[in-house]
């Protein structure tokens, strides 16, 4: 499969560019002191809660808040990546490689997805390890884990989607950068739409925010799994086209 | 009968907004050519080229490569050609040997045919010594190999080259040239350059474009004879008038130029030659220095724009 030997170049070349092990770390750091944070409030908290009837377990008081900020900041970061793909090849004329190979538009677009969608597992790796490492102390609600584990990979798997789209719109790295965080903070904040009265309310269902909450709090709906489904394979679908148009209209 | 074309443009139009960058261009490239791609800075090569490959669009008119229709079918065009651009598109994060490996798995080339493809191609190249350095950490020269190395890992039928040598210096030009010209005898080749004599030291065929359009197209054996008149500059210790020169036999025109010494062109160059050497000997003008003057490529153009329409569009005979 060429799509997989594109998905590995990508990777490798991604793993060698110092730009990697920067957002790696940056976002482990960040992500590991909310972590704590977290984690110090619960346990200065542990003894009033025990009070309540049905007191909330670590699971929705450390895990769900610490994915609801992993998704923000990762917002933030993710375009970053994306950003190389196809915008900064292009201006390093290196993208010809690919384009003059006799290898179909589908197969490139899903090989570079392929590509960072493994640097993208290392981060969720990184992020899994964080909740995963109170199993000897406490009792992880496995379930709520399992949903919101799905809610955060298919929400960053989109937002890779969005970024690789944007990536092949123009030939400023950064332009694509902020391109990608301005569409993505747009799809994230739809969902403010809810609270307001009348037709917009329908708006907050093509907010990625609403659809991450649903299975942030434990529920896997086939409608939100779907919601995600679609939007990365329509970013995708716009990329092929997009490098279509260029390659066969003047 | 004539054997079907590797390549063939048809009335190719290509314009960026009002700029015409390429008009109404029409050629074609048969197995086993090297063709030698001319014309001065911004003339329309590059975007030929790219063309060409498939990576830019015609506004209007066909290419076809090995009879498949660029637009129509891309996937079996492209597996018949390797390119290299005017940037090589180099991977600096990787080491040459895993870079040609990526390069020889795009143009589809199996798992038990790779390590083969790739250390014959890195040998060819003379990449030996160098294939487990990153590609960022070698030298200009070397990175131009690399760059031809990953044209030819598939070993197509064609290989096509925009300006391999610029940037480099004489040494690796002439290695590069080298390279070139073994690569010209076992494959079809198209290469373009505003280099003259690299078309004279390389190719078979020349094809000139200037201002985006096609002013000739010939075979290198015909230009010597027709299109080029050949003039020679001579100097001596005690130089004649430029009358007594022009009065030999097989001697045309001639023109004393600023260093003290005559361009001379002849009508029939052996015996003008013959002439001017026993002239020179019998009234003792002790020639010191005969020898021809290769037109530049401007000179070239002045020369080519100036002959009549008929011979500039003559095409070349089939191989």
């Amino acid at each position: 499969m060429i799509a997989l030997a594109i998905a590995r170049m990508e990777l490798l070349s991604l793993l060698r560019s110092p730009l990697a092990w920067a957002t790696l770390s940056s976002v482990c750091a960040l992500l590991a002191w909310l972590f704590l944070l977290r984690i110090d409030q619960y346990v200065l908290y542990q003894s009033q809660l025990l009070a309540l009837a049905h007191p909330p377990g670590v699971t929705e008081l450390v895990v769900t808040p610490l994915f609801g900020s992993a998704g923000l900041i990762l917002m933030m970061v993710l375009p970053v990546i994306t950003m190389r793909c196809f915008a900064d090849q292009e201006r390093a004329q290196t993208l010809t490689l690919l384009t003059s190979a006799p290898v179909s538009l589908t197969s490139i677009v899903v090989g570079k997805y392929l590509g960072i969608c493994a640097f993208l597992g290392l981060i969720l790796v990184l992020l899994l390890a964080m909740p995963l490492s109170l199993t000897g102390a406490t009792k992880l609600d496995f379930g709520l884990l399992g949903a919101a584990t799905l809610g955060i990979t298919l929400l960053l798997n989109s937002y890779l989607a969005v970024g690789l789209w944007a990536s092949s719109l123009t030939q400023h790295p950064a332009a694509a950068a902020m391109l990608s965080f301005g569409l993505l903070l747009t799809l994230w904040l739809l969902e403010s739409a809810s609270a307001e009265p009348g037709d917009t309310a329908a708006l907050a269902q093509l907010s990625t925010l609403t659809h991450f909450q649903a299975l942030l709090s434990g529920l896997v709906n086939t409608a939100d799994l779907a919601y995600f489904v679609i939007l990365s394979l329509l970013a995708l679908g716009l990329t092929v086209l997009r490098l279509h148009h260029k390659r066969h209209c003047s | 009968m004539q054997p079907a074309a590797l390549v063939t443009v048809e009335n190719v139009d290509r314009s960026f907004g009002s700029v015409t960058a390429v008009r109404d261009l029409s050629f074609s490239l048969h197995s086993g050519e090297v063709l030698g791609f001319l014309g001065p800075n911004g003339a329309g090569k590059s975007t030929t080229m790219r063309l060409i490959t498939g990576n830019l669009p015609a506004s209007a008119g066909t290419i076809t490569i090995g009879g498949y229709d660029l637009q129509q079918d891309p996937v079996p065009a492209r597996r018949l050609f390797g390119y290299l651009p005017d940037t090589p598109p180099l991977y600096r994060d990787c080491t040459v040997r895993e870079f040609l490996h990526f390069c020889g798995k795009l143009h589809g080339l199996g798992r038990q045919q790779l390590p083969q493809a790739v250390d014959r191609c890195v040998e060819r190249c003379g990449l030996g010594d160098v294939g487990n350095k990153l590609i960022a950490h070698l030298s200009k020269g070397f990175q131009q190999r690399v760059g031809i190395a990953q044209a030819i890992v598939h070993d197509p039928e064609l290989i096509i080259l925009d300006e391999p040598t610029v940037g480099l210096d004489p040494r690796q030009i002439d290695e590069i040239r080298q390279l070139i010209r073994e690569l010209g005898r076992s494959h079809s080749l198209l290469m373009s350059t505003h280099i003259l004599s690299e078309v004279q030291a390389v190719c078979s065929h020349l094809l000139i474009i200037n201002k985006g359009e096609r002013v000739l197209h010939s075979a290198l054996a015909d230009l010597d004879q027709t299109e080029v008149q050949i003039r020679y500059r001579a100097a001596f210790n005690r130089p004649p008038d430029s009358d007594q020169l022009a009065r030999l036999a097989g001697v045309g025109p001639v023109s004393p130029d600023e260093q003290g010494g005559y361009q001379i062109e002849f009508s029939e160059r052996q015996t003008g030659i013959d002439a001017l050497l026993s002239a020179s000997l019998e009234q003792n003008w002790q020639l010191t220095e005969l020898a021809p003057i290769h037109p530049s490529l401007e000179q070239l153009f002045l020369q080519i724009t100036d002959a009549p329409a008929s011979t500039a569009t003559a095409d070349p005979p089939a191989p």
